[in-house]
């Protein structure tokens, strides 16, 4: 006990009158650190109107912000147990994609009858999208709240952290993949301009939707345990009817590609991330109707978060 | 200074069975409802785990939780914890608190004792400085040793309560909510355990203990509430109210016990 108090005494803690710290504390049978958490001010009232629901969501979703180091530790932790003792780490995934890419542009360019010079790009950048993040995000937000349940019933935290923590956590599985995109561009040799900067806003865009479906799917899937399947068979229908593996221009002139193009917000999302990186400007229609499916799912999402919040507890 | 307290609380915890989790039941259930779409929703099983539970705790108050299983008394500290967010009534806590409710505390079993300690710090908001102190002060606590830098996984269940007694109290909280899981530590450690929270609650901070063993109620709680199916069916003095509660010979049991272990405890302190 003793050395605690010596190896405690040398404090440079800078004393703050707002913050417990300060408090002096340090004696030989009283260990322990004194802090000012977030919460030390709580009041939880039941059977709140929609503006008292509206401001405990608000509040559920800056104590997030706050907690931002830890949702970056926990998507880092998460990554790092995935693959525990494997050799490459999350570089598995990468060489998986690379393997995958690599198949399916031999077959694929022999099929479409494409310049594969063309064509590989698109398609690593398509594969890298869909399966590193968009996919990903989407299976992950499934399983945000169910999987972590037991940290949800220990203690209180703001119920959007789990969501943010998904989301993250699919940012550095999309980050480590990019290098298969770098090394197919370098391989053909075709480098993006200054167009590729205008994917930024598109993948800003990106991650609020990634928010806005943890929050809507991760506490959708916690009440209706068979919603799960149902999404991962969305995901894969959406995958081969949406412009991923096979260029929208194909489809460009014919019926079916209103709808497979001009209402699918796949294909919307996707292109105004993918376009640029490929040296193309995306549309303004198609730059409207991702903002749009954009808000339809940001409000649909809002809406059953602020309802569903306190009740996912209950649920996981 | 530290305050909480429970205004007509009252928690309904819905059950959720095997046909209420699916989709497709509940929406055949509301197609075919005929219009009694809100009986319908209503119709799920809920448990009223509390009902209009009033009480108010200041600094200093040490507060018991008795009462039979399934009295209520678990789901209670869950939502003064604000874990459970009530269907009735209001909570209000000042004063930053801490639960130990189960010993995995939320902790990831695959993670090491090291990284599960880096996240709480995190969680509290601590520096980076400050982590790397928790976690020589948790570890020479819990008496991990080595163990730190291995999953939790593997730990026995010792040293579980251990850990997450050390974390709950490390970052000392000025409202302290324990479930008796805590009593399942060996003898040795319940000493320090015991020194630990007497320091804590002599720092005129607020203690709610659910307990089955009176002995460690008459010790360490000024207070007992009586929970029975979720109502509180008496409040006051440990003595008179444990006297109600228990059986006249079990109540002298336990005052005996107290006896007994105040004198063993006077003989193994140093001197």
């Amino acid at each position: 006990m003793s050395t605690t108090a010596t190896r405690r005494t040398p404090k440079t803690v800078p004393a703050d009158p707002t913050t417990l710290e300060s408090l002096p504390i340090v004696s030989a049978t009283d260990e322990g650190t004194v802090l000012n958490r977030r919460d030390a001010h709580l009041v939880i009232t039941a059977g709140l109107g929609w503006p008292g629901l509206f401001a405990q969501t608000g509040r559920d979703l800056a104590e997030t912000w706050t907690l931002r180091r830890l949702v970056w530790t926990l998507a880092f932790l998460d990554i790092k147990l995935r693959y525990r003792g494997s050799l490459l780490g999350p570089f598995w995934l990468t060489l998986s994609t690379g393997v995958m890419i690599a198949a399916l542009g031999f077959v694929y360019s022999h099929l479409f009858k494409t310049n594969l010079h063309t064509y590989l790009p698109f398609l690593s950048l398509s594969l890298v999208l869909w399966n590193n993040f968009i996919t990903s995000t989407v299976s992950d937000a499934c399983v945000s709240y169910t999987t972590a349940n037991t940290t949800i019933h220990a203690m209180r935290m703001p119920m959007s952290m789990h969501a943010a923590r998904s989301v993250v956590r699919n940012v550095m599985v999309l980050a480590h993949s990019v290098i298969v995109i770098v090394i197919v561009f370098a391989l053909e040799n075709t480098w993006p301009g200054k167009t590729a900067f205008m994917a930024l806003p598109a993948l800003g865009l990106w991650l609020i939707d990634g928010m806005a479906v943890s929050l809507l799917l991760g506490g959708f899937c916690a009440r209706f345990r068979d919603v799960p399947p149902i999404v991962a068979s969305i995901m894969q229908i959406a995958f081969f009817v949406s412009p991923i593996i096979w260029s929208p221009q194909i489809l460009k002139d014919r019926g079916i590609g209103v709808i497979l193009l001009n209402w699918n917000p796949f294909y919307s999302l996707l292109e105004i991330v993918r376009a640029p990186l490929l040296n193309q400007v995306p549309s303004e229609a198609t730059w409207m109707s991702a903002l749009g499916f954009s808000a339809v799912l940001v409000v649909i999402s809002t809406l059953f978060f602020v309802r569903a919040r306190s009740r996912i507890a209950f649920w996981v | 200074m530290a305050m909480i307290r429970a205004e007509h609380l009252s928690i309904d915890f819905p059950l959720y069975h095997g046909e209420s989790r699916s989709l497709k039941k509940t929406m055949f259930a509301a197609a075919s409802g005929r219009g009694r779409l809100g009986e319908d929703a209503r119709k799920r099983v809920v448990v009223q785990a509390v009902r209009n539970v009033d009480f108010e705790l200041r600094s200093g108050d040490r507060l018991g939780l008795v009462g039979s299983n399934g009295a209520g008394k678990t789901t209670l500290l869950r939502t003064l914890a604000g874990i459970y967010e009530p269907s009735g009534g209001r909570i209000t806590i000042e004063g930053a608190l801490s639960a130990l409710l189960d010993p995995g505390q939320g902790m990831n079993p695959d993670l090491t004792g090291r990284e599960n300690i880096r996240l709480r710090g995190l969680f509290s908001g601590l520096k980076n400085a400050e982590i790397a102190r928790l976690q020589e002060d948790v570890a020479e606590f819990a008496e991990l040793a080595q163990f730190i830098n291995l999953p939790v996984r593997i730990y026995s269940s010792g040293m579980m309560v251990r850990l997450g007694f050390a974390l709950a109290t490390a970052i000392r909280p000025q409202i302290l909510l324990m479930d008796e899981w805590i009593l399942a530590g060996d003898a040795a450690f319940m000493g320090r355990a015991r020194q630990r929270l007497e320091s804590m609650v002599r720092g005129a901070e607020v203690l709610v203990l659910s307990s089955h063993s009176a002995d460690v109620i008459l010790q360490w709680c000024n207070r007992v509430i009586w929970m029975d199916q979720g109502q509180v069916r008496a409040d006051g003095p440990p003595d008179e109210i444990l006297s109600q509660y228990l059986p006249p010979d079990q109540f002298a049991q336990a005052k005996a016990a107290l006896v007994a272990r105040a004198a063993t405890q006077v003989a193994s302190q140093p001197a």
